[in-house]
């Protein structure tokens, strides 16, 4: 088979279209992910069991099952229940954008959460009892010395499950978005040539891949100023 | 806090400690009274650094009674935090706030828990480090500085509560040998000032020079204490004996 250049070219740019969706679904569920992966978290470090307990579960259940099956069940399964339809969420759920969020925020919350933890359990045990032995209560050792050290420990963990999510968000596509994957889908169903688009279409991802990695790296060294002054 | 020179300033009676079955303190009684310096030896595991954080409650004991300014520890003591703040703690390994500069080290606690100003805090802080000789490095991190220079922010960090009692759990023996006498340096400072200090350390020129008392703990107990020049000429027990002719040869 030969492979058409004119076919990438032209692509590119209408690929380029859905860039604001991407964008806009990545965003949204990274922002609302982090609130939720912090509410989850503290609930597993409140010690209560009612608490930690079902953020335990919920995290295990949104880490054990596909995003994609997640999306389905969100957009497919939940307007069959009457109360779904008619909470204030409707208007919301019955879109597949909204779908799309709560399911990419919903599992980026619960893997987030998991890496926040693996930060606040590397912390020193001898700086928080520094802390403590200072007459810092429980919140304020939190706040002011375990939030910022684990934050700086779980860059790394955070800026791959980022990239997870900027890739997850073309899962949107399967439930009719127009992201950068669903114009791929559409020109593909036009032209025939699945081969030449699919190749651009990846290529845009791992650029966006690369510029993450990079903005990362740049926060992590920020952030690490005080190891490597 | 309250105090006369005839109460002791820390007092324990009978205390008992225990880690699941192994019991890490045995019956240990002890009275400190203001601007006594007390020095504590003994060998690895015999339950010293369990004594000194059993009387800020980093750990809480689980027998006999411990007083702090005649304010008993208990579980119940609602403002434990009060208590803490009034006993100041040097550790082994310094553990500066990484995250934060040296001068905001020397802050932070006493903006959070003395609640007071940020010009006054940064005018206290500043005044200790230059107490400790390192005002010049007030705007680096933790990371930048030596493990002697870094073990006299812990001291001027502890220092900056204005506390009455300063406790020390083997403050040199993290550090390079040419760093050791910088920090005994402070320490013997502070003692001339008055502080009420138990230390533990194996540096037994400052326990000659600074202890009102020196005390050897083995497996849990108080075996022996005495002052300094009957401790170290006539040590009375054989587990004393033994301990010092090991230490000392070194
Ligand atoms: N948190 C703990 N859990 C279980 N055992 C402990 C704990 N802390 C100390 N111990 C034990 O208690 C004993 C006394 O320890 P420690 O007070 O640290 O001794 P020292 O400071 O004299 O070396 C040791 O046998 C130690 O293993
Ligand atoms: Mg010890």
């Amino acid at each position: 088979m030969n492979f058409d250049f004119s076919l990438v070219t032209d692509s590119i740019p209408k690929m380029l279209v859905g860039v604001g969706l991407t964008f806009q679904l990545m965003f949204l569920s990274a922002i609302i992910g982090l609130v939720l992966a912090v509410v989850l978290l503290l609930m597993r470090l409140s010690g209560k069991w009612y608490l930690g307990w079902p953020a335990q579960v919920f995290i295990y259940v949104f880490r054990g099952t596909p995003i994609l099956v997640q999306i389905f069940i969100i957009y497919y399964g939940l307007p069959q229940f009457e109360a779904v339809r008619d909470s204030i969420f409707w208007p919301i759920l019955r879109e597949p954008f909204g779908s799309a969020v709560l399911a990419l925020s919903l599992n980026t919350g619960a893997y987030v959460s998991e890496i926040l933890r693996g930060g606040v359990l590397g912390v020193d045990r001898g700086v928080l009892e520094a802390a403590k032995a200072l007459g810092l209560s429980a919140r304020q050792k939190f706040i002011y010395i375990t939030a910022p050290i684990a934050t700086r420990l779980a860059i790394p963990a955070y800026s791959n499950d980022f990239i997870s999510l900027m890739k997850a968000t073309s899962l949107a596509s399967t439930i009719t978005l127009m992201d950068m994957t669903g114009i791929a889908r559409t020109i593909v169903a036009k032209t025939f040539a699945p081969y030449e688009i699919f190749i651009s279409l990846a290529i845009i991802y791992m650029i966006f891949t690369f510029i993450i990695q990079k903005a990362f790296g740049r926060f992590e060294r920020y952030m690490s100023k005080y190891v490597n002054p | 806090m309250t105090n006369t020179d005839t109460t002791p300033l820390i007092q324990l009676q009978n205390v008992n400690k225990f880690f699941g079955s192994f019991q890490a303190l045995k019956n240990i009684s002890l009275e400190v009274r203001k601007g006594e310096k007390i020095v504590v030896c003994g060998p690895s595991g015999s339950g010293k650094s369990t004594m000194i954080r059993c009387i800020n409650r980093l750990e809480s004991h689980n027998g006999g009674h411990i007083f702090i300014g005649g304010k008993e520890l208990t579980d119940q003591v609602k403002d434990i935090n009060a208590i803490r703040r009034e006993v100041g703690m040097v550790f082994q390994s310094f553990n500066l706030f990484p995250h934060m500069t040296i001068i905001k080290n020397l802050m932070l606690a006493q903006q959070l828990v003395r609640k007071i100003n940020k010009p006054e805090a940064r005018e206290t802080a500043m005044h200790y480090l230059e107490r400790v000789k390192i005002p010049d490095q007030a705007d680096k991190y933790p990371v930048q500085l030596s493990g002697g220079q870094q073990q006299r922010v812990a001291i001027a960090r502890a220092l900056c509560m204005k506390p009455e009692i300063m406790l020390f759990d083997e403050p040199t023996s993290a550090l390079d040998p040419e760093m050791i006498s910088e920090v005994l340096e402070v320490m013997t400072g502070l003692a001339k000032d008055g502080m009420t200090m138990i230390v533990v350390t194996h540096e037994m020129g400052f326990a000659r020079s600074v202890a009102d008392r020196v005390l050897f703990m083995d497996e849990g107990e108080i075996v022996e204490e005495a002052d300094p020049e009957t401790f170290f000429k006539h040590p009375k027990n054989e587990r004393t004996k033994k301990f010092l002719s090991q230490i000392l040869t070194h």
